[in-house]
């Protein structure tokens, strides 16, 4: 079977985000930039289902600017087969990408979509349910273990603990963080990957308007804590839990 | 304006992420809730007292008993037809259904606001609650999620609002519920404790994990989280993991035992009213947000404050 998976080029988790002065966002220029983390679980997901005889193809998508090429590359070094950019240099909303994503399924017809639960910046988790609603496909979202017969097993980590689900085939899975740990691409591969195709779209080509929903009137930082002070022994941490009620 | 709220619920009570879920959405307009269970009449009844929700819909059927999203989101959208927004807590479960919702609205979803500051405008945290966007919805209908630790909770009882059933037959059967393997425990539920004691990778072991934080958290009637770190070590269940892609908290009081303070673990509870941390290294990050200090040997300190608790 296919499996698309969905990547997102965002702020490298190491790096703590500014927000600009004039309050229009974040400051992203000379940052480092990263695959989203739960994406990455997504294209690893893919891959050990290739190399376990039930993925035959991974195609990896990327809907952002020219730059989101370098997200792909890592990708088709991690191992997915080829590659799709449909690029935009609009900060395009979940809603517009689970649209293309819908038609990219419908072109490419795939038996499985995985993408991470969430991208670390808008930190949205919407994507992928909203692609399973317009194809009509059931979700299994913050997976922590996916399992594949004639339909899918997935196990989802939730407020009270492991829920596990069956679902139908053809389906839509976003990643938790436990349901595996990402390869890093060896040299080879990366090398590799440089010849596996990539082709660039436009979301005009999958007629999706990209048109923003949410308007951002400001970003501001959030308030910030007050230092604390240091106490010096377990006595005085007692005496300040008394002072604070919840030690007698 | 007339508000649908999601009502979460286990099938026998209404969880408390309901009540702040109730809070935000009053403040849009006219609240009336939904109840999507099996046999969940006693649920409707129970939300049918909460403050503020002047309608109560309950909906019964076997396919919407786990409230997956498949069968409920058409519900929803169903009954969206005579609302003019749709409010989830921020919970798994709301995570799950909500933006199902949106999408068969072609609405937009607001993500887990902080503060409604108008009819179409929130507050709401991105970038792991390092930026606090203000966004003004375009769309006519809203579908929001709520960040239930940055409202108050409603009254859980006081209010008379009335009960309709509403007939649901739409099972796509896509998906079933298999199980659910639920953490047992005596103490408090980490989203609504008063007190959360927290541990991180430093305890090395789970049975360190365990033997030093349980007896520390039933001392103080408290509930146990853990970071990232020390879920995945596999020192704690995945439900215990406070942070950015974990639960939110805000009890009265947080002490992190063993924690750094990485940016996305403070994502998830640096909102607490006072935050106690205990680390070895003094030049922790978690000390930045710390309202009390104590550097030194967790394997020392917490065995010693649980005796002198």
């Amino acid at each position: 079977m296919k499996v698309l998976v969905a990547v997102k080029r965002v702020i490298d988790f190491n790096v703590k985000p500014r927000v600009k002065m004039d309050g229009s966002g974040v400051d992203l220029a000379n940052v480092k930039m990263s695959m989203n983390p739960f994406d990455e679980i997504a294209v690893e997901e893919a891959i050990r289902l290739k190399e376990k005889g039930v993925a035959t193809e991974i195609v990896a998508v990327s809907i952002g600017p020219a730059k989101a090429q370098e997200t792909l590359r890592t990708a088709l070094a991690m191992g997915a087969d080829r590659a799709i950019l449909v690029q935009t240099d609009e900060e395009v909303e979940p809603l517009a990408v689970a649209k293309i994503l819908a038609k990219i399924a419908e072109e490419e017809q795939p038996q499985m979509v995985i993408l991470g639960k969430q991208a670390i910046d808008d930190d949205n988790n919407a994507t992928g349910q909203m692609l399973a609603a317009l194809l009509g496909w059931p979700q299994g979202t913050f997976a922590s273990k996916i399992e594949i017969a004639d339909v899918a097993t997935v196990t989802r980590e939730v407020d009270g603990g492991l829920e596990t689900v069956k679902l139908n085939l053809p389906a839509v899975v976003t990643t938790d963080l436990r349901l595996n740990e990402p390869r890093y691409a060896s040299l080879p591969n990366i090398m590799k990957a440089k010849s596996k195709p990539l082709v660039a779209k436009s979301p005009g080509d999958y007629g999706v308007e990209v048109a923003r929903r949410l308007e951002t009137l400001k970003v501001v930082e959030p308030v910030k804590r007050q230092a604390g002070i240091t106490v010096g022994s377990v006595d005085d941490l007692v005496g300040k839990l008394k002072g604070l009620g919840i030690a007698k | 304006m007339s508000v649908l709220i999601l009502v979460e619920h286990d099938g026998k009570s209404v969880k408390d992420a309901t009540l702040a879920t109730v809070t935000a959405a009053t403040k849009l307009g006219e609240v009336h809730a939904l109840v999507a269970g099996n046999n969940a009449d006693g649920v409707a009844q129970s939300a049918a007292k909460i403050g503020g929700v002047s309608k109560v819909y309950v909906a019964n059927a076997p396919a919407l008993e786990h409230q997956l999203a498949e069968a409920v989101a058409p519900l929803i959208a169903k009954l969206m037809e005579s609302h003019d927004a749709f409010v989830a807590p921020a919970t798994t479960t709301g995570k799950n259904i909500a933006p199902r919702v949106a999408a068969l609205l072609d609405v937009m979803q607001i993500s887990d606001i902080l503060s409604v500051e108008g009819p179409d405008t929130f507050t709401r945290p991105i970038y792991a609650g390092n930026a606090v966007a203000t966004v003004r919805s375009k769309d006519t209908k809203k579908v929001i999620t709520v960040r239930t630790t940055a409202f108050e909770k409603a009254a859980a009882e006081g209010g008379l609002a009335s009960v309709e059933t509403v007939d649901w037959s739409g099972d796509p059967g896509t998906s079933s519920f298999v199980s659910l393997e639920a953490s047992e425990s005596e103490r408090p539920e980490l989203t609504s404790a008063k007190i959360i004691v927290s541990g991180g990778r430093a305890f090395g072991s789970s049975e360190q994990f365990h033997s030093l934080l349980d007896p520390l958290a039933d001392k103080l009637g408290a509930a146990v989280g853990a970071s990232r770190a020390a879920v995945d070590a596999g020192y704690a269940p995945n439900d215990y993991q406070v942070g950015q892609t974990g639960k939110i908290v805000a009890p009265e009081v947080y002490i992190a035992i063993g924690i750094s303070g990485a940016i996305q673990h403070l994502a998830g509870m640096k909102d607490s009213k006072t935050i106690i941390a205990i680390n070895k290294d003094e030049e922790a990050p978690i000390f930045q947000v710390a309202d009390i200090g104590l550097v030194g040997d967790l394997f020392k300190i917490v065995p010693e404050l649980t005796k002198k608790l």
